[in-house]
């Protein structure tokens, strides 16, 4: 490791010969367009996400809009907006149409490009003292892959897709309602988008892990490597891991539906199951890879706002390791209900609930992390407490699915609508607000309002938990998921959830007006607004960094 | 993984084996008084010229109304109340052991973070400490979790166990998905087949549709013609599918099992004792009209079964001795072998080759 660590300061000598002015910014084009720098295109990509995630959220709204009440209420009108009148079938194709859209939007195009590509690309290399990632140019098709990518995604709702135009095959794409239940280009299209969007992980997980072993600042072992990067480190093997076999999954989709094969086809020989087992060999593995990157952030926010270093520092890096590790062998959870035999059912039963040990160990770190310290209320504190709270109560009722015989009930119910969108719509989204505000300071050079950030946290809070919580008493009571109609007695938590959406809504709006008028007049940000809790490697730098950080790397003692 | 999937695969062939084996014997021994009282009735011959009579009324012999919030959606906090023994042990294991253990952690991490926020908060403790390692916590934490699963894990396994050793079954019932609705054939009872669609509201049903009343169930669960079983029956049900994956589930019963084209899934449940309807929905997407083709159970009394399936054009197993072992050894394990493996013949399960003798034809044609 001492070994590889030297190796920068040789770089840096023949960098610096090049460059005099460490602020030379290439011109508009050149800067956005073609970009090498980790800093531009993290912004890029956060920019990405934040437009991904401006549709994805109207489409959860649309769906909640028309869940409000019993009956099909808007599905017709938006059905007729978008591509002209058509029959009631078409219609409840259309509700598939933006399930589907929705899920695979949230994942793949708004908290992978958020957390890996925006957060990730920003503070990794300044975290680990290295002056940009290790492949920039890979960076920067990692990055322009995803327009191609979301391009496919959303024009492929104006192609049919068998009953009526766009993909409506759910987020997992199951054969066969993904190969002969949904004949036309709608389809093909989409797993050609998640094609892209996996090459584009794979180019980026590479990229991350040759720079976190290759380029850290003399001096920082991966021991005192700040657990952000470490979970970026694990977040980039699961990533390199678990594409690949995505990617096939997807290929022999797209076979069996133009090459005449019959790799999910039972009258060639085939096995619809297979697809499944592939998907969630990735799937599973995918759920970490949204939530670990926030597992680091976390880690930050709340050291920096208790004014303590985090406690057990290393079991909460290996418990990281450990989550992804185990987090291979347990995806046949996700598939309780497809005939498996006892055996394999009890062993996925076990495996998965050894889960929860190590995210046991990572709740009570932080909270350790807060005993005896100095806790200031800052947004991004309130902001990763809230993560905690909420991340507990979707990792709890995940124990409670992860029983292979309590699914026989809850399989495929809203009770597993509303647990992963608690672990990943109040856990992932909660440490994306906290990283942004966190780092917001330094990725501007602008202070946030401190009351709009308050008041953002608070309403989303309230309005997110009426969202979701009752997602659990319907799923209680057996209501299935992907329905855009449902018995009158699920009326009553439905038009409450529908609430929550609007009370969220709001707090979104307050979101964008901080961010619109921080950056337009928010106060300069000095290096380091947050005082002596801050101790990584960004905050000895200007807010903005540099264009070019680290000319002189930094040593670590 | 291969090993995983192959291991998968022996035992789906298994329990075809396993399957082809229990229905070689006479099944659903109790129904033999019922089948007396079955025959006096004139008005149910297996011949023909019944079918108009029969496909006009299907509630002629059997269709009782469904108990209010028993089988079916309530908007109370709490499960569906289970009426089998597994539904009753899972629900136990749920209430008991899953929400109170769910409800303390949640509550001690809230009640953790309340403290640190009141005691360690900048005003009330402006100097912090700077202990950041402490191994004896740390292995306590480690711990203490893992006896908590263990102690879920122990009547979580019980219960898959459980699940998995059925009674013998007195009944079979082999549910089928399309798109988008069910059919259910009666193997043991003359292979006979009833297609059961969702039932439009009376607004929207058109032309020779029979539009939903009450008694028939909620709006979006009743259908009109129901899978029939009789009370206290072990019910052996083999789902497959026609066209993509569907998934047939009734809530009260603590079932769900996938209906996968090319595969046999098995499950099971026992039939309350007393008579009812319980109703579940597709639970797999399945294309447009997912959200509507609904599963509705209708446990009677022996005798009005016996009348069911002489009305359907069925035969109880006993009535006709020779033609009923075939009848359900005839369907999976044959289908199952050729093929190798899970992939069993699609269309041979359909139904639609291979009838027995005894199966009436206008029966199954009448939907």
């Amino acid at each position: 490791m001492t070994d590889i660590a030297a190796h920068p300061s040789h770089f840096h000598a023949e960098h610096g010969d090049e460059h005099h002015d460490a602020d030379h910014k290439p011109a508009f084009f050149q800067r956005w367009f073609m970009s090498t720098n980790h800093k531009d295109i993290g912004t890029l990509y956060l920019i990405f996400a934040i437009c991904a995630g401006i549709i994805g959220g109207t489409i959860s709204g649309m769906m909640r809009v028309e869940l409000a009440h019993p009956g099909i209420q808007y599905l017709g009108k938006w059905y007729e907006f978008f591509h002209g009148a058509g029959t009631a079938d078409q219609a409840h194709h259309f509700w598939n149409v933006l399930v589907t859209a929705h899920g695979l939007i949230m994942v793949f195009f708004m908290v992978m490009p958020a957390m890996i590509g925006g957060f990730g690309n920003w503070f990794v290399p300044i975290m680990i003292g290295a002056p940009d990632m290790a492949f920039p140019r890979m960076n920067n098709i990692s990055f322009w892959l995803l327009i191609p990518s979301f391009t496919l995604l959303l024009g492929s709702t104006f192609f049919s897709g068998g009953t009526g135009p766009g993909a409506g095959i759910g987020w997992t794409a199951y054969a066969p309602l993904s190969t002969s239940g949904s004949p036309g280009p709608a389809v093909d299209m989409a797993i050609l988008s998640l094609h892209l969007a996996g090459a584009s992980s794979i180019l980026g997980a590479i990229n991350f892990i040759t720079t976190i072993l290759n380029m850290r600042a003399p001096g920082m072992t991966l021991h005192k490597m700040p657990l952000f990067a470490w979970s970026v480190l694990v977040t980039a093997f699961l990533l390199l891991l678990a594409l690949p076999v995505l990617a096939a999954a997807i290929t022999m989709l797209l076979t069996d539906r133009n090459f005449g094969t019959t790799f999910y086809d039972a009258s060639g020989g085939g096995d619809p199951i297979l697809y499944q087992h592939l998907f969630w060999f990735f799937g599973h593995p995918e759920v970490y890879i949204m939530i670990l990157p926030g597992f680091g952030m976390v880690s930050h926010i709340i050291s920096t706002f208790s004014k303590k270093p985090i406690f057990g520092y290393l079991g909460m890096a290996y418990a990281m390791v450990a989550i992804g590790v185990v987090g291979f062998v347990v995806w046949a959870h996700h598939m309780f209900t497809t005939g498996m035999a006892v055996d394999t059912k009890m062993y996925f039963t076990a495996a998965t609930m050894v889960i929860a040990v190590p995210t046991g160990i990572k709740i009570f770190s932080w909270i350790a992390t807060m005993w005896g310290g100095s806790l200031s209320f800052k947004t991004p504190m309130v902001w990763a407490i809230g993560f905690i709270f909420m991340f507990t109560v979707g990792g709890v009722t995940g124990v409670l699915l992860a029983n292979g015989g309590i699914d026989n009930y809850f399989q495929d119910t809203y009770y597993v609508v509303a647990h992963f969108h608690y672990v990943l719509s109040l856990g992932a989204v909660f440490s994306l607000f906290a990283g942004f505000y966190y780092w917001f300071p330094k990725m501007s050079g602008r202070m946030y309002n401190e009351v709009l950030g308050q008041l953002h946290f608070w309403i989303f809070f309230i309005g997110v938990n009426i969202l979701f919580f009752p997602m659990h008493f319907l799923g209680l009571q057996g209501m299935p998921r992907r329905y855009p109609d449902y018995p009158n007695a699920f009326e009553h938590w439905n038009t409450i959830a529908t609430d929550g959406y609007f009370i969220m809504a709001i707090s979104m709006v307050i979101f964008f007006v901080n961010v619109i008028y921080s950056l337009v007049a928010g106060p300069k940000a000095p290096a380091n607004p947050w005082g002596e809790g801050a101790t990584t490697l960004e905050w000895t730098l200007p807010s903005p960094p540099p264009y070019h950080q680290f000319e002189q790397l930094p040593r670590i003692d | 993984m291969i090993r995983v999937l192959k291991t998968i695969r022996g035992t789906v062939l298994a329990m075809l084996m396993g399957l082809a084996a229990l229905g070689a014997q006479p099944a659903f021994a109790q129904a033999e008084p019922s089948v007396q009282t079955v025959t006096p009735h004139p008005g149910t011959p297996t011949p023909s010229p019944t079918p108009p009579v029969v496909a006009g009324k299907p509630g002629d012999i059997v269709h009782i109304a469904p108990t209010p919030g028993v089988g079916m959606p309530t908007d109370k906090i709490s499960l569906q109340p289970q009426v089998t023994p597994i539904g009753g042990e899972a629900q136990w294991f749920h209430d008991v052991i899953l929400v109170p253990m769910m409800a303390i952690i949640s509550v001690f991490v809230l009640i953790l973070l309340i403290w640190v926020i009141i005691r360690y908060n900048a005003r009330a403790n402006p100097t912090p400490s700077h202990t950041h390692h402490n191994t004896v916590i740390e292995i306590i934490w480690t711990l203490v979790p893992v006896i908590i699963l263990v102690c879920i894990a122990v009547p979580s396994i019980r219960l898959l166990a459980h699940q998995y050793s059925p009674p013998k079954a007195d009944l079979t019932v082999k549910a089928i998905g399309n798109q988008w609705y069910w059919t259910y054939q009666y193997p043991d009872d003359g292979d006979f087949e009833v297609v059961s669609n969702m039932l439009k509201e009376p607004g929207e049903a058109t032309g020779k549709e029979k539009p939903r009343t009450d008694a028939d169930g909620p709006r979006l669960l009743a259908v009109d013609e129901r899978m029939v079983v009789p009370e206290g029956a072990v019910v052996k049900v083999i789902t497959t599918s026609n066209d993509v994956i569907h998934s047939w589930a009734v809530p009260a019963f603590w079932v769900k099992m996938d209906a996968v084209p090319g595969r046999l899934n098995e499950t099971w449940f026992k039939a309350p004792d007393h008579p009812g309807v319980y109703f579940g929905q597709c639970s797999e997407l399945c294309g447009a009209r997912h959200a509507f083709m609904p599963i509705a159970v209708e446990v009677v009394t022996k005798a009005q079964f016996a009348q069911w399936v002489a009305y359907k054009g069925g035969t109880l197993p006993g009535a006709k001795g020779a033609s009923n072992p075939d009848a359900t050894a005839g369907s999976p394990a044959t289908e199952g072998k050729p093929a190798a493996g899970p992939v069993a013949a699609t269309p041979a399960i359909a139904g639609t080759t291979d009838k027995p003798a005894t199966t009436s034809q206008p029966a199954v044609a009448q939907n």
